[in-house]
């Protein structure tokens, strides 16, 4: 179906820019990759934590800005209404991309701050509150004016306003650094098993109604009960990372009941999907974006759901906490959450926004491209497992030094690196598809 | 079931779990004075938990099994290896950088840095982590 409102196609520069810096993040994945098997490899030039803290703060940054530009796909269509104003959402892209470039550029000169995931300097994190909420006042006022408002809207809108408060919490550096952990995970924990679900299962829903005609009212039912059971058990559920930091042993209690349950919400995404799928209505023509829609309710199921559960518990967490296990789920997790929802609505959007049918030609790319990245980051995580149990047992059952394990574990890392490249290959093919797809648009 | 009732059943939960996790975050700071001994959170540990955020360290290492997992967990390093040997490490490290394999870069560090180092891994060190890591190798 071709794009209804005009003021739509300001989804699409957020798209590219969004896919780029994806790109550049799995560079730098292959660069940190690779550093594990040669650790001389562009050092002292870029050092691992330098490229580490690139490879994750580019994933934050380009899963958001994608967001965004899915927000500016869906929030006209669901409120019907053009978007308040285009040039505002051009400028935010504009402020976002020369934020994030600064940010990693400097990052090159050791301009950074010092936690995980939170390593902007204190400018660039004021920068990211200031387009975060411009984008914000955007969106309230496009829901403001438009003729209706719809569930899915305001979830994603709630979901947004969840991102920014949580992120506030990364101004706040106490010197205790029992009291700094506790709250850099309500930026962390509480962004990916909170809020940004929210925004995952709108996207979800938005999809789902457009690509097998289902009744809105059965979607909107079916989104309140996703982040429903998101939040029951995805608030307390942030007891698992209270086990071992300082805080008291009451969280292997708390953290080990709800988070055990977090796994609901990412079946309930799947029963979603594919109980929608099997009843549509009408046949899309663009199978490529029925195939990411389910792809990432399936995958986040794996990588959150299962992946999740393996480690939640406090009896086995004892032991994998802090290993190759974490980075295993870590990364499956973040691909089928965040990733595939991303991609499977710029699968959906963007024929849609040039205009044109696609051929079978772009859709078995696509097809490609879906299988190698999914089968690719899937091995790695199995990978990253069989290598997280090595660790297990030569340093925490056995006592092994650090150093003395890595020794043992160096073919998985070797074929961590492999389907890394196995993994750039399904990314190329889908910019092939997209640029092609953009080219005929014209 | 109509959508509204689903909608108040997500909105009563919400409210539900969110006063249940403030409680329990109010009781978690009720046990930090004992658990983490704030009183000996003194200017040199304040500095060392900076000069490891100036560095980025965790990008590397893990600290109470947190950051990265490239070396070796720091927490416990006074118990597992001794102040001297940290005090090696850090000082090799100001010069030309620790390590045979796996290499950390050169910090440029001071001797004040380095001394807020180790009274910063000596504090986390006294942290009541609920007996993790399983053991000293952490
Ligand atoms: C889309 C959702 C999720 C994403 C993107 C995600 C991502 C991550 C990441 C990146 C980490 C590592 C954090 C660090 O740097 O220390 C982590 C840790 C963890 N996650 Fe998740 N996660 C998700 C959902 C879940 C779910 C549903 C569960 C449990 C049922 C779970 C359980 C855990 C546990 C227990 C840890 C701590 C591991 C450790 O002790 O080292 N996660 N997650
Ligand atoms: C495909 C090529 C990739 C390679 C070779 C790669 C490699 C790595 C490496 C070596 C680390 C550091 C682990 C450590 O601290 O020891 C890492 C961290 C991480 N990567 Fe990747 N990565 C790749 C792609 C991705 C993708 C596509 C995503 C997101 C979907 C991702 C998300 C993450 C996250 C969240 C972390 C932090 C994990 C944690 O803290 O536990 N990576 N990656
Ligand atoms: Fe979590």
């Amino acid at each position: 179906m071709r794009y209804q409102y005009e003021s739509q196609r300001v989804a699409y520069p957020y798209f590219i820019v969004a896919i780029l810096l994806f790109g550049l993040q799995v560079l730098f994945g292959l660069v940190i990759g690779a550093q594990y098997i040669w650790p001389d490899l562009l050092f002292p030039l870029i050092p691992f934590n330098i490229a580490r803290m690139i490879h994750i703060n580019l994933l934050v940054v380009w899963i958001i800005m994608g967001f965004m530009g899915c927000a500016f796909y869906l929030i006209p269509e669901e409120v019907e209404g053009e978007i308040y104003s285009v040039k505002l959402a051009l400028v935010t892209l504009v402020l976002f991309v020369i934020g994030g470039v600064t940010a990693v550029g400097g990052y090159l000169f050791r301009i950074h701050d010092g936690r995980e995931f939170l390593e902007q300097p204190f400018f660039i994190k004021v920068a990211i509150v200031i387009v975060v909420l411009l984008f914000i006042y955007n969106i309230l006022m496009t829901m403001i004016k438009g003729r209706r408002r719809t569930t899915i809207s305001v979830v994603f809108f709630g979901g947004f306003v969840g991102l920014a408060v949580f992120y506030l919490f990364a101004f706040y550096k106490p010197a205790n650094m029992v009291v700094d952990k506790y709250y850099w995970w309500w930026v962390v924990h509480l962004w990916v098993e909170g809020v940004w679900e929210l925004i995952m299962a709108a996207i979800l829903s938005f999809l789902l109604i457009k690509l097998t005609g289902i009744d809105r009212e059965v979607a909107e039912k079916w989104l309140y009960l996703i982040i429903g059971l998101t939040f029951i058990t995805g608030v307390i559920g942030t007891g698992h990372h209270y086990y071992w930091i300082g805080t008291p042993a009451f969280w292997q209690t708390w953290g080990a009941y709800f988070s055990a349950t977090e796994v609901l919400p990412f079946v309930a995404m799947v029963a979603f999907s594919f109980k929608m799928i099997s009843k549509k209505t009408r046949e899309h023509p663009n199978r490529a974006a029925v195939l990411w829609t389910g792809g990432a309710a399936v995958v986040s199921f794996l990588g959150a759901g299962v992946w999740g559960f393996m480690h939640t518990l406090p009896q086995v967490n004892y032991y994998t906490h802090g290993t190759q296990m974490t980075a295993s789920h870590g990364h499956l997790a973040f691909f089928g959450a965040y990733v595939l929802i991303i991609l499977a609505m710029i699968s959906y959007a963007v024929p849609n926004l040039s205009n044109k049918t696609e051929s079978i030609r772009s859709q078995k790319i696509e097809i490609f491209s879906f299988w190698t990245m999914v089968i690719s980051m899937f091995s790695i995580a199995l990978i990253l497992t069989g290598a997280g149990i090595v660790q297990v047992t030569l340093q925490r059952v056995m006592g092994m030094p650090y150093m003395e394990t890595q020794t043992y574990m160096k073919v998985f890392y070797g074929l961590r690196l492999a389907f890394g490249g196995i993994f750039l290959i399904g990314l190329l093919a889908f910019y092939y598809d997209f640029f092609t797809k953009a080219g005929r648009a014209r | 079931m109509t959508k509204t009732s689903v909608r108040n059943m997500f909105i009563g939960s919400t409210v539900v779990v969110s006063v249940v996790f403030a409680v329990l975050t109010i009781l978690s700071h009720k046990s930090f004075p004992e658990r983490t001994h704030p009183e000996n959170l003194t200017a040199a540990v304040v500095h060392g938990k900076r000069v490891w955020e100036k560095h980025a360290c965790i990008d590397c290492h893990t600290l109470l099994g947190e950051g990265a997992y490239y070396a070796p967990e720091l927490a416990n390093v006074i118990d597992r290896r001794g102040v001297d040997f940290v005090r090696t490490v850090l000082e090799t490290d100001a010069k030309q950088g620790w390590g045979a394999v796996r290499r950390m870069p050169k910090f440029d560090l001071s001797a004040e840095d380095i001394n807020g180092l180790i009274a910063f891994f000596q504090w986390m060190g006294n942290i009541d982590t609920n007996n993790w890591p399983p053991n000293k190798e952490g």
